[in-house]
């Protein structure tokens, strides 16, 4: 039966229709399309990589954002702590240190008073012996006239020095 | 898209009562001569030097292609196919009937016999081939030339289509069987599958520019069945001659009588041969169930009378709608399978993994 036997001119033909199809696809058709599907596979894998990646990078930057803002509110909440305790031991040193200042000016107030006092003492003495003396010779000079009366005078007076003259 | 769909059923269903109907039309005007099956499915499903259409009361209307014939003491010749379609002989050369070259054109020689001269005409299948190979030069060329320069754009429909197949094609078939070197072997694969498709599918069409039945001609299936060959052991690998020529058996298998190495070159042979006739034998088989099934209408008419075919006719156009179906699905399929099994051979070939 001739249909299962190849036909030469349509053989012919067909070599030739088909190289000829086979070269024009393969030189215009094939490799643009083969290419740019793949330029859009690698393309579209790349893109999808690049969001994962900001997706990563941007949760990476706002943990350490929140760490810095963390890190932050505790720094403030130390320099306050630490500006109080400051702000107390200052306050505690300038009481101390006043309350010493008084104490020594009230000790050396107190030591002027005493030398002061002594000095008083020694002058009143001085004075006590100076009058004591101008009495002396007064009596002395009016007492020398009468002799009699001036043992006796002396004698009084003496007993009352005596009685007078204060212990010290 | 729902809206397309119906359209496309629409299309295909009005082309099969189409079919029935010229046939109806063929058979009111041959009843009488008696209805020749036999004839008619083959005229259907061979080769022809025109495309006849239909018949009008006894007329039959077709489109004449061009005869290009060498006649061996006469040289070339160029004629209009319908000054030898009824049985004219024009320059000398008629188309026999009857005979070992029955339906072809012969020219008689010195001693009276029929003798064929070398014979390029425009056939119906060259005239399909040559059509076919246009259409996807036209749809293939300019979507190169716009992915090209817009490898980031976004395809039309169409191209998003086509390009859907080809992204199916290249993770099925290119990825697996060629791997790396695929965009070596892509070409050919792609052109190959894209003929077979638009051929098997240009051929369920039964009107004028196409029904030709190309796919299911052993010439066309030979020549692809060839090319695969080619490419197979072209490019293959230094361990796929070994394997072929020195495989790995016992010497006395191989030498002094190569018995391994010839059997495992029919092997290499066997392997395009059977690509051939896959292909042409399920699309043959296909255009002739469908011949059948309508030809039994007339069959039972002519047996029976003309209710008893009316009748049949309900069925049998049933049964054919059923068989546009499968044979719809059939031209996918073998497109498919004869890429695929190419792009096994030759990747295995160039691999050099051939067990």
């Amino acid at each position: 039966m001739n249909l299962f036997l190849p036909e030469s001119g349509l053989v012919i033909w067909m070599l030739v229709a088909f190289s000829i199809l086979f070269f024009v696809l393969a030189k215009f058709a094939w490799p643009g399309i083969m290419q740019s599907i793949t330029k859009r596979q690698e393309h579209i894998a790349d893109s999808l990589r690049k969001a994962d990646e900001a997706v990563k990078t941007l949760e990476s930057l706002q943990e350490k954002g929140n760490k810095i803002i963390a890190e932050a509110q505790a720094e403030q909440v130390k320099m306050v702590q630490e500006t109080k305790e400051l702000n107390q031991k200052m306050i505690a040193e300038a009481k101390a240190k006043a309350e010493s200042e008084a104490a020594k000016i009230i000790e050396a107030a107190n030591e002027q008073i005493k030398r002061d006092k002594e000095d008083a003492i020694k002058e009143l003495r001085q004075e006590v012996a100076a009058l004591s003396i101008e009495m002396a010779e007064k009596v002395l000079k009016k007492e020398l006239a009468d002799k009699k009366a001036q043992s006796n005078y002396v004698s009084s007076l003496l007993s009352s020095m005596e009685k007078n003259t204060p212990a010290s | 898209m729902i809206k397309y769909i119906k359209y496309i059923s629409l299309f295909f269903t009005a082309l099969l009562f189409s079919n029935g109907a010229f046939a109806a039309q063929e058979a009111e005007t041959e009843a009488k001569e008696e209805f020749n099956v036999v004839e008619t499915i083959f005229s259907h499903i061979g080769d022809a030097y025109e495309y006849h259409i239909t018949e009008i009361n006894g007329h039959p209307i077709s489109v004449p292609l061009p005869v290009i014939v060498r006649s061996e003491e006469r040289g070339w010749f160029i004629f209009c196919s319908n000054k030898v379609a009824h049985g004219e002989t024009y320059e000398g050369f008629h188309i026999a009937k009857g005979g070992s070259h029955d339906g072809k054109i012969v020219e008689l020689n010195a001693a009276g016999e029929e003798v064929r001269p070398f014979d390029l005409s425009i056939t119906r299948n060259v005239f399909a081939l040559l059509l076919s190979c246009t259409i996807l030069i036209i749809i293939f060329v300019p979507m190169g030339c716009w992915y090209k320069k817009n490898p980031y754009g976004v395809p039309s429909k169409g191209h998003n289509m086509l390009e859907a197949v080809i992204l199916y094609l290249d993770a099925d078939i290119l990825e697996p069987a060629l791997g790396s070197n695929k965009t070596r072997f892509a070409p050919y694969l792609l052109t190959v599958f894209f003929f077979i498709l638009i051929n098997n599918l240009m051929g369920l069409i039964p009107i004028f520019p196409f029904g030709a039945n190309l796919t299911g001609n052993i010439s066309v299936t030979m020549v692809l069945a060839l090319f695969t060959y080619l490419i197979t052991n072209v490019f293959g690998s230094r361990e796929y001659w070994k394997d072929v020529l020195w495989p790995d058996v016992p010497t006395f298998l191989k030498a002094p009588i190569p018995l391994m190495p010839l059997i495992e070159i029919i092997s290499t042979l066997t392997k395009p041969i059977a690509l051939m006739i896959r292909l042409f034998a399920n699309i043959f088989a296909g255009h002739m169930i469908i011949l059948v099934l309508i030809c039994l209408i007339f069959i039972f008419s002519a047996a029976m009378g003309v209710a008893v075919g009316a009748g049949v006719s309900v069925v049998s156009i049933a049964f054919s709608l059923f068989m546009y179906c499968l044979e719809l699905l059939v031209a996918f399929i073998q497109a498919y399978v004869f890429t695929m099994l190419s792009a096994i051979f030759i990747g295995l070939a160039h691999e050099g993994n051939e067990k």
